[in-house]
């Protein structure tokens, strides 16, 4: 039913689409809603809970009922989509939700037969068995209500972001939101408009009659734009959703870029979303059409004026051929008037005002009936209106049926409901406006302002400031369900979308709920997807008509954010795949690769965890990687490990500070172990720390404590010790550091090594050396993870994929392997040398690790010294580190596992922290965290495991080469 | 302006030391906040109220310069990696995953800062109206080049 030549559709660009497989076609410019219509498909959706049939009830973000799916293929499947809000492109793919087998025949609505779907229903009815809730009634319940289901393949788009800062954003470009922006472009800030339709205009799209200034709404709306274009301090963004206000004028808005496309260029994203911070904020967001509240309001034909008015105007669709028209406001007039002149024949205008007006005078001259203080009382007709049951409201408050009149189509004028919802998440308080009965922005908390309809300033004239003519201005309005004759039936639906009707919220009143918070939860009125644009004030003012109270007595429910639905998508942005974190690679990873090594995620690093020969599992591999590090040399990739440089002329006392040791008489060219203590007294890093100068220290932390070991110190340098003159600097990724770790270590390293004496004289455990390995600068620490005699060659990360590889090529020679983290833990385990954050877990102190060697006890203070006096940190059953011998040597202990004792089995002493199988000690060993451990070596102990408890006799924690011989050689 | 960047230093200390770092350097150090001074393949940007990064196309020799003060100089040649970004749109891909507003009002010609890129740390320095050099850690930069490459893409689509 297309109207010859009125409306904005491009008649020259017919497009192709289906509707639940149905081939039909439109025009360029068409929502999928006019399409339909325009086809003669009223009937969109079935509702929610009875699967009632439902058609289009509104224009825009407020549908509820015409929830449909758009299928683009290859995943690209969006449910619950508003037809009226999906532009329609050639191709075009919808299916209607929420309906089996058929949109036309749905087994669903035996529902509305039966009277048990009422408010309250599944807390009352679905209680017993407890079980059947989770196995019958919820499946069921799931598959017979609910809208659109989820995709189920990954969704192949992309989406992206934007930061954007301006002077003022206008959200909204409608009359008010336009004249808005054109005042903040001459003031020649930057200024961003943004509206969520596919073209800029809002009502005045669809206003044939009024002028603006002398010309037609459309042709102020061009011009207007025009001058905002040519402007280069105005960004203008059509289909730009504003869904979120934040605090300190933070806005986002969701901008869709492809979904109106048939044929999208690939890079394209689909959405993206702004995050925009404006020094103001004008919200120019318009008002919503109230429904009336009346017997099956719901049925296909049922339609608010304004969504008729854009249909005829707008699109050139005639939603019907004879109309009704139910009136409380002057707006809906407006709508009778061009209907009528598009052809519609208007049947009945029912005003329930007891006054004509003069848009009812001036309807009754132009010939329409119109019938004052007269209601619909009741739609006839299911999947498409047939007919309407009208009826009088008397003096005396009786209403009395008066007749029915035959028609296909009605519309409902029940006045505008201002859109406060970004308002309200600015978090602004709203004021209700008495007369009007409506909720309007009371002050703004920030720095923006309400103009135009929004703010409850309805007409063209307010919002552009310029005269207009043959406005009709929005005036009257109701709110909350329609007097009806006394025994009337049929559900009157206040929340379309959760087919919450005016009984459901007298049922909640009736059961004791007053505030309209629990009547809302209860109901769920207002709850679905559209999050109760159409239905939160007739809700508010049944309730409150009900209790007898005034409605902001009843109170009010909260508008969150998002103001209507936005992907995920848009949310993750392009922080999904290989991107969803960086991903840290050290200088030799390419080497690792090639060399079959197998990684672990460490924080954001990739490390080699272990390098598999041709058929070894990972046990073999580690077997053959620790055995060969004891027996010839291994090389490992060590670059990971947190560096800082601490310098300048008080950085030992710095260090005397933040570490338990003491730094004073570290000589330079040496190293020490550090430890590192919050301010409870616990460890919270370790690493070694080698003098390079006087007043210059490499210190390293751990691979995952780096930033934030850094973060604490400077925090303590900016905050605590200002009177330090020491400067951090982070040089983790100026080095690669490969660790050269065995008996053969300083064989292979010395034909390498130029201006470095390596001679144990020379160069004893735990010193540090500057010179060169191949001709690339070096800092040399001769240090040991392993307990054999080890070196750490530092040289500048760009070098270290050339000197891995040198260093590998010498050590063939020595029968050299590559091993990963694994061998790493075994033999460090094997050693007793614990890993933060495996052997510690933040309520450890040096103590409870046997690290009493470690504290300066002589030092006047260090972060954490005072906490270490505390009588809990003194306790002898403190948990202690200790070794686990298994009883079976082949028992690998989990880690994690609880130790108790025989005859207390109720009891945890302590865990098991790290477990291993050893290719030194052949056989299987463990860390453990026991209370009172050191007193308890030689004890057999029980680890409770699924198949029994396992006997573990607890040991000292060093299992291999004690006397630390290697370590010296 | 496009840098061959191979040597980089951060140096730490008070004002003096600035001075006789510029003078060592022949690109003196900026006293303002946020800003960077470049000329002959040399920049020197002001990043925190005590520390410059120092950038050459070749070794320096500062340290014996700035002997008898109190300072901090490391060399970070191959901590970091530069990313030059140049074209019309530049500063529309770094807004897809920077926060700071990138207007020439607000961030000019020859401003300089550490800032945030969508998950990890970079110092940007603006060298041109639609031109900014980025510093990033070297296991960051992949991260980094693959997602300007992205947005760029979907720019020029758009």
């Amino acid at each position: 039913m297309r109207i010859s030549s009125a409306g904005r559709v491009d008649r020259g660009v017919k497009l192709n689409f289906t509707f639940d497989g149905k081939f039909l076609t439109g025009f360029q410019g068409d929502t999928l809603a006019s399409a339909l219509i325009a086809n003669g498909v009223l009937l969109m959706g079935r509702s929610f809970k009875y699967h009632r049939p439902r058609g289009v009830l509104g224009s825009g973000a407020e549908e509820p009922n015409a929830l449909v799916a758009v299928d683009r293929g290859g995943g690209r499947y969006t449910p619950n989509l508003r037809a009226t809000q999906v532009e329609l492109y050639d191709g075009l793919v919808a299916v209607s939700q929420n309906r089996w087998p058929s949109l036309g025949f749905d087994l669903g609505a035996l529902n509305d037969l039966i009277p048990i779907f009422s408010a309250g229903f599944y807390y009352k009815t679905f209680m017993q068995p407890r079980k059947a809730w989770k196995h019958l009634y919820e499946p069921v319940i799931r598959r017979m209500a609910g809208l659109g289901k989820a995709p189920t393949e990954p969704d192949p788009d992309h989406y992206t972001h934007r930061y954007a800062h301006c002077d003022v954003l206008v959200v909204g470009g409608g009359a008010a939101g336009l004249k808005a922006a054109l005042t903040a472009m001459e003031t020649g800030g930057r200024v961003i408009l943004c509206d969520e339709q596919a073209e800029m205009g809002g009502g005045l799209l669809s206003e044939p009659c009024a002028t603006i200034a002398g010309h037609s709404a459309q042709a102020w709306v061009e011009s207007t734009l025009a001058r905002l274009r040519a402007a280069p301090n105005v960004t203008l963004l059509t289909r730009t959703q504003a869904f979120g206000y934040f605090a300190q004028n933070f806005v986002a808005l969701s901008e869709r870029l492809t979904d109106h496309l048939a044929d999208p260029h690939p890079d394209l994203p689909r959405e993206r979303l702004w995050k925009v911070r404006a020094k103001e904020v004008v919200l120019a967001v318009g008002a919503i059409e109230r429904p009336l509240v009346f017997a099956n309001n719901d049925r296909p034909g049922v339609m608010l004026a304004s969504a008729a008015r854009a249909l005829v105007n707008r699109y050139g669709v005639k939603p019907g051929g004879r109309a009704v028209l139910f009136a409380a406001d002057d707006s809906g007039y407006a709508a009778a008037s061009d209907l009528a002149k598009a052809g519609v024949e208007i049947a009945l205008i029912a005003d329930l005002r007891y006054q004509a007006t003069p848009a009812a005078e001036a309807a009754t001259a132009a010939g329409m009936k119109v019938l004052t203080r007269t209601v619909v009382a009741n739609v006839l007709g299911e999947k498409r209106v047939s007919g309407v049951e009208i009826a009088t409201l008397a003096a005396d408050r009786e209403v009395w049926p008066a007749g029915a009149v035959e028609c296909d189509l009605l519309l409902m004028a029940g006045g505008w409901t201002p859109s406060v919802h970004l308002f309200s998440q600015s978090g602004g308080k709203l004021c209700f406006d008495e007369a009007r009965k409506i909720y309007v922005p009371g002050q703004a908390v920030q720095d923006q302002r309400s103009v135009g309809a929004c703010a409850g300033d309805f007409g063209i004239h307010v919002a552009t400031g310029l005269p207009v003519l043959g406005e009709i201005v929005p005036e009257g309005g109701y709110s909350g369900a329609v007097p009806a004759p006394k025994g009337m039936k049929g559900k009157a639906f206040v929340d379309f979308q959760n087919d919450v009707t005016s009984k459901d919220i007298g049922l909640a009143v009736g059961e004791g709920f007053r505030s309209i918070e629990h009547i809302k939860r209860y109901t769920t009125n207002g709850m679905a997807t559209d999050q109760g644009k159409t239905s939160n004030m007739n809700g508010l003012a049944i309730a409150a008509g009900l209790l007898g109270k005034a409605i902001p007595e009843v109170g009010l429910t909260t508008f969150r954010m998002p103001y209507t639905p936005v992907t995920f998508g848009s949310f993750a942005g392009h922080a999904r795949g290989d991107l969803f974190d960086p991903v840290r690679r050290t200088p030799t990873h390419a080497w690792a690769e090639a060399n079959g090594a197998v990684f672990e995620d460490v924080g954001q690093w990739k490390r080699a965890w272990y390098f598999p020969k041709s058929d070894e599992d990972m046990d073999q591999a580690v077997i053959r990687e620790t055995r060969a590090v004891r027996e010839t040399v291994g090389i490992f990739d060590a670059s990971t490990l947190g560096k800082i440089e601490v310098v300048g002329p008080d950085a030992a006392e710095f260090l005397n500070r933040m570490y338990t040791n003491s730094w004073n008489k570290l000589g330079v060219g040496r190293c020490r172990y550090g430890v590192m203590l919050n301010e409870a007294g616990f460890v919270m890093d370790d690493g070694v720390i080698g003098r390079v100068a006087e007043g210059r220290f490499h210190v390293t932390t751990t691979t995952g404590g780096a930033a934030g070991v850094l973060h604490l110190m400077e925090d303590y340098l900016q905050t605590e010790f200002t009177d330090l003159k020491v400067w951090l600097t982070s040089a983790t990724e100026q080095w690669a550091v490969i660790a050269v770790q065995g008996p053969r270590a300083r064989d292979l390293l010395a034909p390498l090594v130029t201006g470095i004496d390596l001679s144990p004289a020379a160069m004893p455990h735990m010193s540090l050396r500057e010179g060169e390995i191949l001709g690339v600068p070096t800092r040399l620490f001769r240090v040991s993870f392993t307990g054999e005699l080890g070196f750490e060659v530092n040289v500048p990360a760009s070098q270290g994929m050339k000197i891995w590889e040198a260093i590998w090529a010498e050590g063939q020679k020595h029968k050299a392997v590559a091993y990963g983290t694994e061998a790493m833990h075994v033999l460090r385990a094997e050693k007793g040398y614990l890993i933060v954050g495996q052997e510690t877990d933040g309520t450890v102190t040096p103590m409870d690790l046997g690290l009493d060697w470690a504290i300066g006890k002589a030092k006047p203070d260090f972060v954490g010294k005072r906490s270490l006096s505390r009588p809990d940190m003194l306790k002898p059953d403190r948990k202690q580190l200790v070794g686990l011998l298994p009883f079976s040597e082949t028992n690998k202990l989990e880690e994690g596992a609880q130790i108790v004792a025989e005859g207390a089995r109720d009891k945890a002493l302590g865990h098991v922290t790290s477990s291993y199988y050893s290719a030194a000690l052949g056989r299987c060993f463990a860390l453990a965290m026991l209370s009172a451990g050191r007193s308890r070596h030689g004890e057999t102990l029980l680890i409770p495991t699924p198949s029994g408890p396992v006997p573990a006799t607890v040991t000292d924690p060093i299992f291999f080469d004690r006397e630390g011989k290697r370590l010296d050689a | 302006m496009t840098l061959n960047i191979t040597h980089r230093w951060v140096l730490r200390g008070g004002a003096e030391v600035a001075e006789l770092a510029g003078a060592a350097f022949g690109v003196s150090l900026p006293t303002r906040l946020n800003r960077a001074h470049a000329q002959d393949g040399r920049a020197a940007l002001k990043l925190g109220p005590d520390e410059w990064l120092l950038l050459a196309s070749g070794p320096v020799s500062l340290e014996p310069a700035l002997a008898a003060l109190p300072h901090s100089l490391v060399e970070v040649s191959d901590r970091q990696v530069a990313i030059p970004l140049e074209g019309p749109g530049a500063d529309l891909i770094l807004n897809a995953v920077m926060p700071l507003d990138l207007h020439m009002d607000a961030f000019p010609v020859g401003m300089a800062t550490r800032t945030v890129f969508e998950r990890c740390d970079v110092t940007l320095w603006r060298t041109g109206e639609n031109a900014f050099h980025i510093e990033v850690w070297r296991s960051f930069a992949p991260y980094v080049s693959k997602l300007i490459a992205l947005i760029a893409a979907e720019n020029r689509a758009a």
